[in-house]
């Protein structure tokens, strides 16, 4: 939401809001997602799931704040790149000033049409850049090297998340006035879609892919250690997806409020889609599939959050949850070890919603969709924005993948990815952390070591 | 002249047994977390599709010094405290001991107990 407005005027409510958005999406990582995946590895390993979700968090907050938001929301450098913005535009938030929004150099927010400061909007997009890299956790449980995973989450927001974010949000390829734009019509990703999940979830099989299978899978059982946790993740995650969804409206308007209701009513339903494929499938409803439905379902509305009206949001929240429970299970075929189903919840949830809103996309009941978008085919739209919600996808599956094996190459050729299978079977906290999560009677501490 | 009776329970019937131990003038005893399988064979688990065998169910070890002569009425309590009738309420069994020592006052044999 680019603007041209000579004066920048500020509407407290409008940056209470955002304000209040940003917490609640930052707490979708730390707690909410470390738990959520922490209780479904097992015991030997819930620090280091914990910890890398927690790590993501602090390099990739402090590399937002020195060229993130510059390449995600900065000017491009020349008229044929659409990719990034300028990495050294606003370095370390310099020349960023709030209070002089009139297009001029340095004082550009993507918020400034609804009075949010510039500062306002680094803070709420820094949560997004945060819980993308987090994401990606589910996929390397038990076995990455720590270190490595560091240098992963740098040069995977920098590589792929921020320029994806400013080809979709930040006026690029993928935006309002994009190549896409221009030729096709507006891709619809109201709230990340293509830039969160998609992009995470095509990261996470090419990493499980460079990392391996872990040992003793799929023939050993691994059986998540604390169902109580992953539920409590995922409530919270419930939660705090009402500031990624409706907080990405940008504004405590109208569109924000049918956001609202789209991220809960596709939730209810995917939760109940899953629970019924389940108890079909399997002959229980699960805890842990109530825990799955509900961020499939979150997953899935997240790029149509604005654009459906009621029937859109049951659609797309029924099909994520089925589909999402019937995707688990691929792994098993094609025997890559996604250790926590990143693809088959994110990407096959992030693929379901932004090909859904080709069909469903609507401006009924209070939706919205940006400028150069169309209707979907079954509201009259013709099959336009099918076709273009299609290739965005495909686009963002094929520039996340590649992108991700190339870095994934490069650590692993420089420092490896995978820890040694020694530690491996002794279980990565005590290896790499030098802790154990539970005061169990096998690992009682005896004495303090003088 | 002692004996230890080794009872393999269901966990929730602890407690009938320990207040019938007590009834039946028990004034000591060891409970410990065990887990195994019998008959019953453990069951299934299914987490996101993917099915697994818990042949090793949860059971409570209770462990429990007598005099000889008190060895089969001791059996008789556990029995009927713990019993169910449905498989998988476990076992008991009854072990000779060569001596007993309180530790405390270092008494030893059946004034120990």
């Amino acid at each position: 939401m680019a603007s041209t407005a000579n004066a920048f005027c500020l509407n407290t409510g409008n940056n209470a809001w955002m304000l209040t958005s940003a917490v609640i999406v930052l707490m979708m990582t730390v707690p909410a997602l470390a738990f959520f995946y922490g209780g479904m590895v097992r015991t030997r390993s819930v620090l280091n799931m914990l910890m890398m979700n927690y790590i993501a968090a602090g390099i990739v907050g402090f590399v937002w704040l020195l060229w993130g938001y510059s390449m995600a929301f900065g000017t491009e450098t020349t008229g044929i790149n659409q990719f990034f913005g300028n990495p050294f535009q606003f370095f370390g938030l310099n020349g960023l000033n709030e209070t002089a929004i009139d297009g001029s150099a340095g004082s550009f927010s993507p918020l400034a049409a609804s009075g949010v400061p510039a500062f306002t909007a680094v803070a709420f997009q820094v949560t997004f850049a945060v819980i993308t890299v987090a994401l990606i956790t589910g996929a390397i449980a038990d076995r990455m090297k720590f270190g490595s995973w560091i240098a992963f989450t740098v040069l995977w927001a920098t590589i792929v998340y921020f320029p994806l974010a400013h080809m979709v949000w930040g006026g690029g390829l993928l935006g309002v006035g994009g190549f896409v734009s221009r030729h096709l019509s507006t891709p619809i990703d109201f709230a990340g879609g293509t830039v969160v999940h998609i992009d995470a979830g095509a990261a996470g099989l090419a990493l499980a892919l460079l990392l391996g299978k872990r040992k003793g899978w799929p023939k050993e059982p691994m059986r998540p250690h604390n169902l109580p946790y992953v539920m409590l993740g995922a409530a919270l995650l419930w939660v705090g997806w009402f500031g990624f969804n409706a907080g990405s409206e940008g504004a405590a308007d109208g569109v924000a409020s049918r956001a609202w209701l789209n991220t809960f009513l596709a939730t209810c339903v995917a939760m109940i889609g899953w629970l019924a494929t389940e108890k079909i499938r399997d002959g229980h409803a699960t805890s842990l599939g109530a825990a799955s439905g509900i961020v499939a379902g979150l997953v899935a509305i997240t790029p149509a959050a604005s654009s459906m009206d009621t029937w859109g949001s049951i659609v797309v929240g029924l099909a994520a949850g089925v589909l999402c429970a019937i995707a688990i299970g691929i792994k098993y075929r094609f025997g890559f070890d996604d250790a926590l189903d990143v693809v088959g919840v994110h990407l096959v949830g992030g693929l379901t919603g932004t090909i859904l809103i080709g069909f469903l996309a609507t401006n009924n009941q209070g939706a919205w969709f940006p400028a150069g978008a169309k209707k979907g085919l079954l509201y009259g739209g013709g099959g336009t924005q099918l076709v273009t919600q299609i290739l965005a996808a495909a686009f963002a599956v094929v520039f996340s993948f590649v992108l991700t094996y190339v870095i994934g190459r490069i650590i692993k050729a420089v420092a490896g990815l995978r820890i040694p299978e020694a530690v491996e079977v002794g279980g990565i906290d005590l290896a790499v952390h030098g802790e154990s999560a539970y005061d169990t009677i096998g690992a009682r501490i005896s004495s303090e070591v003088e | 002249m002692t004996k230890l009776v080794t009872a393999i329970i269901q966990p929730h019937r602890l407690d009938d047994v320990k207040s019938a131990l007590e009834g039946a003038g028990v004034h000591g005893l060891t409970v410990s977390e065990a887990s195994g399988y019998g008959r019953q064979r453990g069951h299934t688990e299914v987490y996101r599709g993917a099915e697994y065998t818990v042949d090793l169910v949860p059971k409570v070890r209770i462990d429990v010094l007598v005099t000889d002569e008190d060895a089969p009425s001791i059996v008789d309590v556990v029995i009927q405290a713990a019993q169910t009738g449905k498989i998988g309420d476990g076992k008991v069994w009854v072990t000779p001991v060569d001596d007993v020592a309180r530790v405390r006052t270092g008494e030893r044999g059946a004034g120990a107990l």
